[in-house]
C-alpha cells in the first residue's frame, strides 16, 4: 500500500476501534475506506473512489437481490459475517438460475467496534468473493452511537444475468415433480447456536456457509429445465418448502428419512428441543425439477462437491390447502408447518 | 444417535401397534389422557395416533407449564417490569403468551421494558452480576422438572451476597394438577380410562406421588417416557391393565425413574421452598397445595415480596377455551377461535402459543386431518 500523505498517522488495527468520525464523511472516513475496505476489497471498480460502479451490463436478463446481515456470534466455526455477506447474496442471485457479477456491500458499525475485528470480517469478504470470483465494486459506511448497533451489520446487495432460455421460479412447482435438496440441514444455525454466549456446547459442526452459483450453472447445464431453486437459510427447510408450496399452489409429500441431516446437527437439536427442518442453512439449496429429469439433476448436483451428500426427498402433489406433508422416520405422517415466532429451546 | 434412534424404530413401531390394535377390544373405548406437553408433542410429531387402533384415543392433559399459567401471573411478571423497572428474565416460550389487553412480555419489551430472554438460571444470575445497579428478576416456571435449577440459582445468589437478584416463583406440582381433574371426571368432565403420567416429572418425584390416582380414583397410572416408542408401550400397557381389570401405578420409563426418585433434588426443592396454600392455574382454577414459592430462609429473594405490584383483575379473551382443553373436557378444534383467528403466528390462548400447547400441536401437526382433500395413506397399510 503506497502512504498517504493525508494520513500521517495509520489506522491501529491491533487496538482501534470503531468511532464516530469513522461515518462522519471527512478525512477519517476516507481512511478507514482507504486502510481498510479498499486495501482488502481490492477492485478497480472500488478503488476508483467513485460513490458508485460503473460497468456495461453483458446481454441478457439482469438479476439483483439484496440481503442485510445481522448475526450474533459475528465469527463462527466455518465463517464470519463477511464471508456469510457475500455467500448469501451471492446464492440468492444465483437461485434465479443466474451468473452473479457484481456485488455492493453497506456496513453499518458501532462506536468502539475493534478495527482488528472489522479488518478480519472485510478481508473474510474479500477472500469470499475473490473465490467466487464476485468482486465488491461499491459500498457505503455508516457509524452509529454506542448501544445502538451490535457491532457491525452488512448490507449486500447482488447482480447478475440469467441465461438465455433459464426461467425458474418459485411459482413452478407443479404436481409430479420431484424435491431434491444439495445436502445435509441445519449445519449452519446448529454452528452459530454452539457459539452463542449462553448456549455453548460442544460440537464439531461447522456452518455450511458457501456460494453456490457453480453448483447452480453445474445444474442447469445438465438439467435447463430446472422449475423452482430456493436456498434454505432462516427458517430452514420446512419453511422454504412451505413458500414453495404456496407461491405454486401446491401441496408436496417429503420423507424424513430420505432428509439428510448430520448425526451431530440431530443430536444437538434433540438436547435443545429443535426441529433440524427449521434450522437455519447457508450453502444448501433446494431444486424441484420434472419427474423424468430428477436421475439425472441428482447425478449434475453430486458430482459437485458442495452438491456432494445431495438426496431426493420428496415429491410436489397436488393439494389446494398448499400444506407440507411429511412421512416421519417412525412410520406415521404429520404437517411441516411454516415456523411460528422463533423456533426457541424448550423450558423442560 | 444412540439412545434416541432405538426409540423411533419403524419395525418396533409396527409390531406394537398390531400388537395394540391385537389386544384392544373392539367393544370398548380406551381414552388415555396424556398428562405432559412433552408426549402431545410427541404424538403429534411422530404421527402416533395414526398408529392406534379407533378405539383408543389420546386426550390431551394440562401438563404445559406455559399453558396453564394464568394471565394474572403473566399481568404481574409485566407490572414488575414496567412499575419497578427490573429487568425480567425468562425462558423464550413466555414470550409470546396472551396476557390481559392482547399485551405479552415481548410487546411490553417492544414498548421499552427490560425483558431478557434467556436458556437457563446461570443466565440471569450472569445478567445480575454484570448489572449491580439493575434489580434483576428471574420469571421461574415449569413443573417439578425445572425447580432444582431455580432453587441452585437461588442458593448461588445467596452465597455469593448478590442483593439484585430475585425469583418471581410460578413452579408448580404436578399431583394436585391430576387430583383436580379426577375429581371432574364423568359424565359433566373429561371421560378418562387411564393416565399417561409425567416421566421427567418423576425422575424427580418418582411414582409413587401417583398411586393416589390408582387407589383413590380406580384409574391406571403408566408413568411414561416422551419417546414415541415410550409412548407407545405405555399405551399398551394401560391397555393391558385395562383389559385385565387391574389398576396400579406402572413405570415404563425405568431407565431414568424410580418409585422414590431423586432424593438430593427433593431435599433441595424442601430447603429453598415452601408450598403456597394455594395457586390459579389456567383452566382449573385455584388449586390447593400446587404450587411453590420461596421459604421463609429466602424470603428476600422473593421478587413477590421484594417489589408489591398492583395489577387490574385479569380479562380472559372471550370464546378462547383453553380452560376446557387443559381440563380435557374439549379438543382444540372444538374452540371457535382455533385456526382464526387464533393460530400460532396469532395466540389468542396459551394453548396456542406453547410447542407443547395441544392447540399449536393439532394446528401444526394435525390440521390436515380436517381439511385435507388427499390424506395421507396410513403406514400400517
Amino acid at each position: 500500500m503506497t502512504s498517504d500523505r493525508r494520513f500521517p498517522v495509520r489506522l491501529d488495527l491491533k487496538k482501534g476501534a470503531v468511532d464516530m468520525s469513522h461515518g462522519s464523511g471527512g478525512r477519517a472516513m476516507a481512511q478507514l475506506i482507504g486502510e481498510l475496505f479498499q486495501r482488502y476489497l481490492d477492485h478497480e471498480l472500488l478503488t476508483l473512489g467513485n460513490d458508485q460502479a460503473l460497468f456495461t451490463p453483458p446481454p441478457g436478463r439482469l438479476v439483483m437481490s439484496t440481503d442485510g446481515h445481522v448475526i450474533s456470534p459475528l465469527f463462527f466455526p466455518g465463517g464470519d459475517i463477511g464471508s456469510l455477506a457475500v455467500h448469501g447474496t451471492i446464492n440468492d442471485v444465483a437461485m434465479s438460475g443466474a451468473r452473479p457479477l457484481y456485488l455492493a456491500a453497506g456496513f453499518i458499525l458501532e462506536e468502539g467496534f475493534p478495527l482488528g475485528d472489522l479488518a478480519r470480517i472485510v478481508e473474510s469478504m474479500a477472500q469470499a468473493a475473490n473465490a467466487a470470483g464476485v468482486p465488491v465494486v461499491t459500498g457505503d459506511t455508516k457509524v452509529v452511537e454506542r448501544g445502538k448497533g451490535d457491532g457491525v451489520f452488512i448490507t449486500t446487495t447482488g447482480i447478475g444475468v440469467v441465461p438465455e432460455g433459464i426461467l425458474i421460479s418459485g411459482d413452478r412447482a407443479e404436481p409430479g415433480d420431484v424435491i431434491l435438496v444439495s445436502g445435509s440441514m441445519g449445519d449452519h444455525g446448529v454452528a452459530i447456536l454452539s457459539k452463542r454466549e449462553n448456549l455453548g456446547f460442544e460440537t464439531e459442526i461447522r456452518s455450511d456457509s458457501a456460494a453456490l452459483h457453480e453448483l447452480v450453472a453445474a445444474m442447469i447445464a445438465a438439467v435447463p429445465d430446472i422449475h423452482c431453486l430456493r436456498d434454505p437459510t432462516r427458517g430452514g427447510l420446512a419453511t422454504t418448502l412451505n413458500e414453495l408450496a404456496h407461491q405454486s399452489g401446491v401441496g408436496m409429500q417429503i420423507r424424513e428419512d430420505a432428509i439428510p441431516v448430520r448425526s451431530e446437527v440431530a443430536a444437538a437439536c434433540e438436547l435443545l428441543g429443535l426441529d433440524p427442518l427449521y434450522v437455519a442453512n447457508e450453502g444448501k439449496l433446494i431444486a424441484i425439477c420434472p419427474p423424468d429429469q430428477a436421475e439425472r439433476l441428482l447425478a449434475a448436483m453430486r458430482a459437485h462437491p458442495l452438491g456432494a451428500e445431495s438426496a431426493i426427498i420428496g415429491e410436489v402433489v397436488e393439494d389446494p390447502h398448499r400444506f407440507v406433508q411429511m412421512e416421519t422416520g417412525f412410520g406415521g405422517s404429520r404437517i411441516v408447518d411454516w415456523l411460528a415466532g422463533e423456533q426457541l429451546p424448550r423450558i423442560c | 444417535m444412540k439412545y434416541i434412534d432405538e426409540f423411533r424404530d419403524k419395525g418396533l413401531a409396527r409390531r406394537l401397534a398390531e400388537t395394540i390394535a391385537a389386544e384392544a377390544h373392539p367393544g370398548r373405548d380406551y381414552r388415555l389422557m396424556e398428562f405432559c406437553g412433552g408426549h402431545t408433542h410427541a404424538i403429534f410429531r411422530y404421527g402416533v395416533q395414526h398408529l392406534m387402533p379407533p378405539n383408543l384415543r389420546f386426550i390431551h392433559g394440562p401438563g404445559c407449564p406455559v399453558c396453564v399459567l394464568p394471565m394474572a401471573r403473566i399481568d404481574h411478571a409485566i407490572a414488575l417490569a414496567t412499575q419497578h423497572a427490573v429487568t425480567l428474565c425468562t425462558y423464550g416460550d413466555l414470550m409470546r403468551v396472551p396476557a390481559s389487553e392482547r399485551k405479552s412480555l415481548l410487546k411490553a419489551k417492544a414498548d421499552g421494558a427490560d425483558i431478557r430472554m434467556i436458556y437457563s438460571t446461570q443466565d440471569v444470575l450472569r445478567i445480575a452480576r454484570d448489572n449491580p445497579d439493575r434489580q434483576v428478576v428471574f420469571f421461574a416456571i415449569g413443573f417439578e422438572t425445572t425447580t432444582p435449577p431455580t432453587a441452585v440459582a437461588v442458593k448461588t445468589a445467596r452465597a455469593e451476597g448478590l442483593t439484585n437478584f430475585s425469583v418471581f416463583c410460578n413452579h408448580v406440582l404436578t399431583p394436585s394438577a391430576l387430583q383436580t381433574i379426577l375429581s371432574t371426571a364423568g359424565p359433566d368432565g373429561v371421560q378418562l380410562d387411564g393416565i399417561l403420567g409425567p416421566s421427567h416429572v418423576s425422575t424427580l418425584i418418582g411414582s409413587r406421588p401417583y398411586r393416589f390416582v390408582a387407589e383413590q380414583f380406580g384409574v391406571p397410572v403408566v408413568i411414561a417416557g416422551f419417546e414415541p416408542l415410550d409412548v407407545m408401550q405405555s399405551a399398551l400397557m394401560l391397555v393391558r391393565q385395562l383389559n385385565e381389570g387391574r389398576c396400579e401405578v406402572e413405570n415404563q420409563y425405568t431407565r431414568a425413574v424410580s418409585e422414590e426418585g431423586n432424593r438430593k433434588a427433593q431435599d433441595l426443592i424442601e430447603e429453598v421452598f415452601r408450598i403456597r396454600p394455594e395457586f390459579e392455574w389456567r383452566g382449573l382454577g385455584f388449586l390447593p397445595n400446587s404450587a411453590l414459592a420461596l421459604a421463609d430462609a429466602y424470603a428476600d429473594l422473593d421478587a413477590e415480596q421484594r417489589f408489591p405490584v398492583e395489577i387490574a383483575p385479569a380479562k380472559e379473551i372471550k370464546g378462547c377455551e383453553c380452560p376446557a382443553i387443559l381440563r380435557g373436557v374439549k379438543t382444540p378444534t372444538e374452540c371457535k377461535l382455533f385456526g382464526n383467528p387464533c393460530t400460532p403466528d396469532n395466540p389468542m390462548g396459551s394453548c396456542m402459543v406453547s410447542s407443547e400447547g395441544a392447540c399449536a400441536a393439532y394446528w401444526s401437526y394435525g390440521r390436515f386431518r380436517a381439511t385435507s382433500t388427499q390424506p395421507p395413506a396410513l403406514m400400517l397399510d
